[in-house]
């Protein structure tokens, strides 16, 4: 057993507990403290899960999706936006993109399990979903979709993950495209699951589920970098001249997806002022409850700053792009929360002029809502901390670790392994082969 | 620009015997369908239930509904009086917590009318024959019933993801804590309809007739009746959601009731239905 653990560490870079036990103080707080909330978040998910949601959740009848859809959600499209920006490396062969990978791939796995522990406690039955969406399959139902296209990627993502380790280049690489594949369809048709329901104008239509593949791809730029930039201010040895080059090409990438974002939000709110069923609800954003949450979080701290703090950064001011896509994470935040709370505030009974459904629903977060939430996020947070240290910054490039019959790919600067009597050469070009 | 000459006077008339009962069927809905525009505004239009429950056109379109006996319910508007028997009878039949209803009466007042300032509108599930809810639903817990058309649920089916409850149009689910799945008006079949009863727990409840349940397949039925009609204007909620709802909703007063059930026993309030 220890000399398989032994082998594993070489060949994976995988560093183990005695990593965190190695860490400063300060961090192994920050690490329990992490998960301090995860317990009290699961403590206080269960507690409500026994006496009943509907007791301790400010959800109602007519705002039935709330802060976990939002939490879940913010989860899911970082996650796919991960995969989407780290495949531009690992899949579609983008040299300056492959250092990230690892890290992104990772991470993109930890969201998606952050994700599934936030709608756990949201969904009412969750262990008859599990016997029920495969005995009783509803083919046309995106929400079936979802849970199945999720789950798949889920799959492939960790089978990536495996070869990745192993540095199979070319199993890793087919199982990136399928989970690519997969991944992109899982989440448009998220974005379908609100599209798709035609007696709620403000997300009926082809225009979230496109919005969501390009808003994953902003996200996970934004996460790429926010990660990458805290695991160098965490062990600033995993900065070298070829990981620098993929922060500068994902800030690349991330401003220009901002200014897709901007676009998309432009036009969002010019035609939903000029449509009968989404007027209300864009005059709510604009002056209204959520003109603070619009105006500051999504606009200013999700696109604006970043936009420019990323412009200024060049993609080589490490610390501007960790404030940048740090505040662009809480801003993204608060863009999803802003695709699920106001698309139900206006009552169906709203336009029928009656007065039970004259004003506008409101919804605010209970306790129990918050904290089962930041059970999704603490868990995400905690894998990222440990496995900055466990698995040694992720880095691919390491000569204190490369072990006997491996030697560093100029190509893609991962260790690879020689078979007997095979050159360098050879051994790259097997590891790097084309199907 | 050069306008087009058009001499009216030197046309001919053609005669009203070339016109076919078709033709003049739809030019009636036509005006009843403009007419109903701009009496409601796009909640309340007429009939957009074409191809499944046409307000007119008679025998020759009953073949078109889908399910027999295809349930139904004719709101007759101006017979509720907001007493809320029908919502206590429904939260009685189907034990109803106090957080959740099947059913509800919303009010809508008017000001500068003469006649009355308040009109009070039933809703339920509106049974869709296009039902979101249905589709919506990932594990078919929930379904439209293949013989009557209702929209049931299978509670242990039901995983409570509530998605259902945002697809539908008429805000007619809720979560049930004691079901521990998504509850609805079922037009009472568990507790009525399947027992043998002819009439759901609201319909037989109120007591001006301003629910009236029935068949749309049987013309005798004062459902069938009260669709199947040119004198007044029969309209759905939300047409533009295009659900093809089974709920049909009218004005129903007094006058137009007995032309339009001239032969009906009980054209109001049936003493023998309680």
């Amino acid at each position: 057993m220890t000399g398989s653990m032994i082998n594993i560490s070489k060949r994976w870079g995988f560093h183990g507990v005695a990593a965190l036990k190695n860490s400063s103080p300060g961090y192994k707080m920050l690490l329990g403290f992490l998960a301090l909330i995860a317990l009290a978040g699961a403590v206080v998910g269960l507690h409500g899960m026994f006496v009943g949601y509907h007791h301790v959740y400010g959800v109602s009848r007519q705002i039935s999706w709330g802060l976990l859809i939002s939490a879940y959600i913010f989860c899911v499209v970082t996650s796919t936006g991960l995969c989407i920006i780290s495949s531009i490396g690992h899949v579609f062969g983008g040299e300056a993109f492959m250092p990230i990978a690892k890290r992104a791939v990772f991470m993109s796995i930890m969201f998606m399990f952050g994700g599934f522990s936030i709608i756990f406690f949201d969904i009412e039955n969750p262990f008859r979903m599990a016997i029920w969406n495969v005995l009783s399959p509803n083919f046309v139902s995106n929400m079936w979709w979802m849970g199945t296209l999720y789950g798949m990627y889920l799959v492939f993502m960790m089978i990536e993950y495996y070869f990745l380790l192993e540095q199979n280049h070319s199993l890793s690489r087919l199982m990136g495209f399928f989970g690519l594949v997969v991944g992109i369809a899982a989440h448009s048709n998220l974005g379908a699951v609100f599209g798709m329901l035609h007696g709620r104008p403000f997300w009926y239509g082809p225009y979230l589920p496109i919005y969501f593949i390009f808003s994953a791809g902003m996200s996970g730029g934004c996460a790429i970098l926010f990660f990458t930039t805290l695991g160098w201010k965490i062990n600033p040895e995993i900065m070298n001249q070829r990981m620098e080059r993929a922060v500068k090409a994902v800030t690349q990438v991330t401003i220009f997806l901002i200014a897709v974002i901007i676009f998309f939000t432009c036009w969002k709110i010019i035609t939903g002022m000029v449509s009968e069923g989404k007027h209300l609800v864009i005059m709510s954003f604009l002056t209204g409850d959520y003109s603070i949450n619009f105006w500051v979080f999504e606009i200013f701290l999700g696109m604006f700053l970043p936009l420019y703090l990323l412009i200024r950064s060049r993609g080589n001011n490490f610390n501007l792009i960790l404030w940048a896509t740090g505040l662009m994470m809480i801003g993204i935040f608060f863009m999803r929360y802003d695709i699920v709370i106001p698309g139900q505030i206006e009552s169906v009974y709203h336009s029928l002029g009656v007065e039970e459904e004259a004003n506008l629903l409101t919804y605010t977060p209970s306790f129990h809502e918050i904290m089962a939430s930041l059970l999704g996020l603490a868990v995400v947070m905690i894998a990222y901390f440990a496995g900055e240290k466990m698995l040694n910054g992720h880095q691919l490039e390491k000569h204190e670790i490369v072990p006997e019959g491996g030697y560093i790919c100029p190509g893609c600067g991962a260790i690879h392994f020689m078979k007997e009597g095979e050159t360098e050469e050879d051994a790259m070009k097997r590891h790097h082969r084309i199907w | 620009m050069k306008l087009p000459k058009i001499n009216f006077d030197n046309l001919k008339n053609e005669g009203t015997s070339s016109v076919t009962p078709q033709e003049r069927r739809k030019f009636l809905k036509l005006g009843l369908a403009i007419a109903g525009v701009y009496a409601g505004g796009k909640i309340l239009s007429l009939t957009s239930i074409v191809g499944t429950a046409h307000a007119s056109g008679g025998g020759s379109i009953v073949k078109k509904y889908p399910y027999n006996p295809h349930y139904s319910m004719v709101i007759r508007q101006t017979l509720c009086i907001d007493c809320e028997k029908c919502v206590d009878k429904c939260n009685e039949t189907n034990n109803v917590p106090d957080y959740g209803y099947r059913t509800r009466i919303l009010t809508k007042k008017y000001s500068g009318t003469l006649d009355k300032q308040v009109e009070f509108i039933p809703v339920l599930c509106n049974h869709c024959n296009d039902a979101p809810c249905v589709r919506a639903c990932p594990t078919r817990a929930t379904y439209k019933d293949p013989i009557t058309g209702i929209v049931r649920m299978e509670s242990k089916k039901c995983i409570g993801c509530k998605t259902c409850m945002l697809a539908c149009p008429y805000d007619a689910r809720y979560f049930s804590a004691a079901r521990r799945a998504v509850d609805k008006c079922d037009f009472c079949w568990e507790e009525r309809l399947s027992k043998g009863e002819t009439q759901t727990g609201c319909s037989s409840a109120c007591p001006t007739g301003a629910r009236t349940f029935g068949n749309l397949t049987d013309p005798e039925n004062i459902v069938y009746k009260l669709v199947h009609q040119l004198e007044e204007k029969v309209w759905v909620l939300r047409p533009a959601d295009d659900t093809k709802p089974n709920i049909f909703y009218m004005k129903g007063n007094m006058r137009s009731v007995d032309n339009i059930l001239n032969e009906q026993k009980h054209k109001y309030f049936d003493p023998n239905k309680v």
